[in-house]
């Protein structure tokens, strides 16, 4: 039973993490159609951003964390203006395509300046557990847990309270006549990838005690927060969260309770299964196409 | 220029639309046919592996061109080929009968992943092919009575009609080129047939095809077996030429390859599946000659600018230090594949049109033909 316990909160971590870079893919598929393939380089690339201010400059873990945060948000700005905006409302799948392109940049230019190591970061929550009872919990992994919740209370009430988020949510639905209403759809997308990627780099701080940075990292984990989003229906913000946890515990518990090999495929296979009975995800909207 | 006037439909359908096809399409064979003889070893290597890969295109081509059905597991189904030829290798079937095996099987599991992937568009899709693939290449780290795990497997030597083919020989290109104008040349029969309209029509417009009266569900399965059929057909050619298969070779990455190739060639015509093999192919002896050559030359240069010797040098070392980083190849991949999307979406084979259409309305060729229309983003969610 402490054994499940253990394995449902390391498992609930994990998922966060997964959560919190399927948040990203949501935030910015919700406002601009756009699937964005290169999230989980995003998120290793603010890791790295992070290490060069706390492990090399020797910040302070929230200044660094901050000062990671804002470069990654300009620089989510960026990349929308160079490589999405030309080619925002064609094809979906050159738009997966560019960033799967952007994605490859990233991680072997990250792989040039960083190295290949695996680098780590100190931060307050690395070392030191909660106890209670006879059950362990690490605090790294409570931090995850603690962020994810804060980071999705805030997003939801921005969408769903703020202007700037309605105006977001009308630009997603038209484009076009969220121009006429006078919605400034350029500037709000752009910053709409500026908060994905500060979500990204986030997770990646976030993430920085329990598994190293290295380039790879936003790949290995980008492919698992893939099916988390799917699994919540893309386009929903809760959805991704509850995906994201599915995902990690399962993960964590097949792990456990399965056969050496089950750990890497069950996520997909539980995917592919939901996809089959229910082909829009768990919260995803079902509407038909007019003719 | 020349003016095409159709009277009938069997004009309108014709593989070679005038003369001018045949004479053009004739030299390409004849100079592939004396290429062994011509050029070295190592580049004939490389021509082998444009073969392959345009193979591969080709099915992919069906499959995302042709239908408008991503996929990002075409690895997965050049595996399955790859490893049913060493399987069946291991009880001595001949080449004929485990070439044909191949194909089949891949062809039923493409069927197989096209019936989930009936009811999934766009970004489910790929996800959905993603999962395929990674399943697969763990299936094939595990089962190891079957694909000997990690340690992966050796392939024989191929044994066609009592002789052997060696696989850098002049026979075993002539054997992956025939495969591929054959394949070539059924797709393009296909694509003229009620089928490859059907296709067509399924990537233009679903409901649109589904109200013409066209079996959706049909065609869509149709086009994942045909393309994992020929997919499996390569990856036995895959295999000998390698002549040695573990599960790392068939990853994700190979799988974006694949996409890479018809994306820079051009996914609407079948030559972009073999320039955009060609493209990738080339790009690693592009790379090698970076790396090798490309140093001295700046080098050069910088001393006849008027550089000191000392100053040449160590521009000479930066550049190599450059050209043989860790992990350049990724990074030029990266940057060309946003490249081609942002700026010539129609691929290699729509700029060889732009330059054949310049040439021929010379001097009134305009820009705004294959100008993009500015498209304003509506929702996919309320198709």
């Amino acid at each position: 039973m402490l054994d499940f316990v253990q394995q449902l909160v390391s498992g609930i971590a994990l998922g966060c993490v997964y959560g919190l870079i399927a948040l990203g893919f949501v935030l910015v598929y919700k406002a601009t159609e756009v699937v964005n393939f290169a999230q989980g380089d995003l998120m290793m690339l603010g890791g790295f951003f992070a290490f060069t201010f706390i492990g090399m400059m020797g910040l302070n873990y929230w200044l660094g964390f901050a000062g990671a945060v804002i470069c990654m948000a300009l620089f989510g700005m960026v990349a929308e203006r160079v490589v999405v905006r030309p080619i925002l409302g064609y094809p979906q799948f050159s738009i997966i395509m560019a960033t799967i392109g952007l994605g490859y940049f990233l991680r072997s230019v990250a792989g040039m300046i960083w190295g290949t190591d695996d680098l780590k970061i100190e931060t307050p929550f690395s070392q030191g557990v909660l106890r209670i009872g006879s059950l362990v919990l690490a605090y790294d992994k409570l931090s995850v847990i603690a962020a994810t919740v804060i980071l999705c209370a805030l997003l939801y009430l921005f969408f769903n309270r703020t202007t700037l988020g309605t105006a977001m949510r009308a630009s997603s639905e038209n484009m076009l006549a969220a121009y006429y209403m006078g919605i400034p759809v350029k500037r709000v997308v752009s910053i709409v990838w500026a908060i994905s990627a500060a979500v990204a780099t986030a997770a990646g701080v976030l993430l920085a005690p329990i598994t190293f940075i290295h380039s790879n990292v936003g790949l290995v984990l980008g492919l698992k927060a893939f099916p988390a989003a799917v699994l919540g229906g893309f386009g929903s913000i809760p959805g991704a969260v509850v995906g994201g946890v599915l995902i990690g515990v399962i993960e964590s518990m097949a792990g456990f309770y399965l056969p050496q090999g089950w750990k890497d495929v069950a996520p997909y296979i539980v995917l592919l299964t939901v996809l089959l009975l229910k082909p829009e995800g768990l919260f995803g909207l079902h509407v038909r196409k007019k003719v | 220029m020349r003016f095409l006037f159709k009277t009938d439909y069997e004009d309108d359908i014709k593989l070679f639309p005038h003369s001018g096809y045949l004479y053009s399409y004739g030299l390409l064979i004849a100079v592939l046919l004396v290429a062994p003889y011509v050029l070295s070893s190592y580049l004939m290597s490389q021509l082998v592996f444009v073969c392959i890969y345009a193979t591969v295109g080709v099915g992919l081509l069906i499959l995302t061109g042709f239908t408008g059905q991503a996929s990002l597991g075409h690895a997965a189904f050049l595996a399955i080929g790859a490893y049913t030829a060493a399987y069946l290798q291991q009880f001595n079937v001949p080449f004929p009968v485990y070439f044909l095996a191949a194909g089949l099987l891949t062809g039923i599991v493409g069927a197989l992943v096209g019936f989930p992937a009936l009811r999934l568009q766009g970004i489910y899709l790929v996800i959905a092919t993603i999962s395929f693939a990674l399943i697969v290449e763990e299936i094939m780290a595990r089962w190891e009575s079957v694909t000997h795990g990690n340690e992966g497997m050796r392939v024989k030597t191929m044994q066609l009609l009592g002789t052997t083919v060696p696989r850098d020989g002049p026979t075993f290109y002539y054997l992956c080129l025939a495969v591929l104008v054959l394949t070539i040349v059924g797709t393009l029969n296909l694509l003229r047939s009620p089928t490859g309209r059907a296709f067509v029509a399924i990537r233009d417009s679903e409901t649109a095809a589904r109200s013409m009266g066209i079996n959706v569900a049909l065609y869509k399965v149709k086009s994942f077996a045909i393309s994992a059929a020929i997919t499996g057909f390569a990856g036995v050619l895959f295999a000998h030429k390698l002549s040695f298969i573990s599960p790392e070779m068939f990853t994700l990455q190979l799988s974006i390859e694949f996409i890479i190739v018809i994306l820079i060639g051009g996914t609407f015509s079948l030559h972009g599946a073999v320039l955009g093999a060609i493209f990738l192919v080339m790009i690693d002896p592009f790379l090698t000659y970076l790396k090798d050559d490309m140093p001295g030359i700046i080098a050069g240069v910088a001393a006849t600018l008027g550089a000191g010797k000392e100053r040449a040098g160590h521009i000479q070392d930066a550049v190599a230090a450059f050209a043989s980083a860790n992990g350049l190849k990724g990074a030029i991949y990266g940057v060309i594949i946003v490249l081609f999307v942002l700026f010539e979406p129609l691929g290699l084979y729509g700029r060889w049109l732009k330059i054949k259409l310049f040439f021929q309305l010379f001097p009134l060729y305009k820009r705004a033909t294959f100008k993009r229309q500015k498209i304003y983003v509506k929702s996919e969610r309320n198709r």
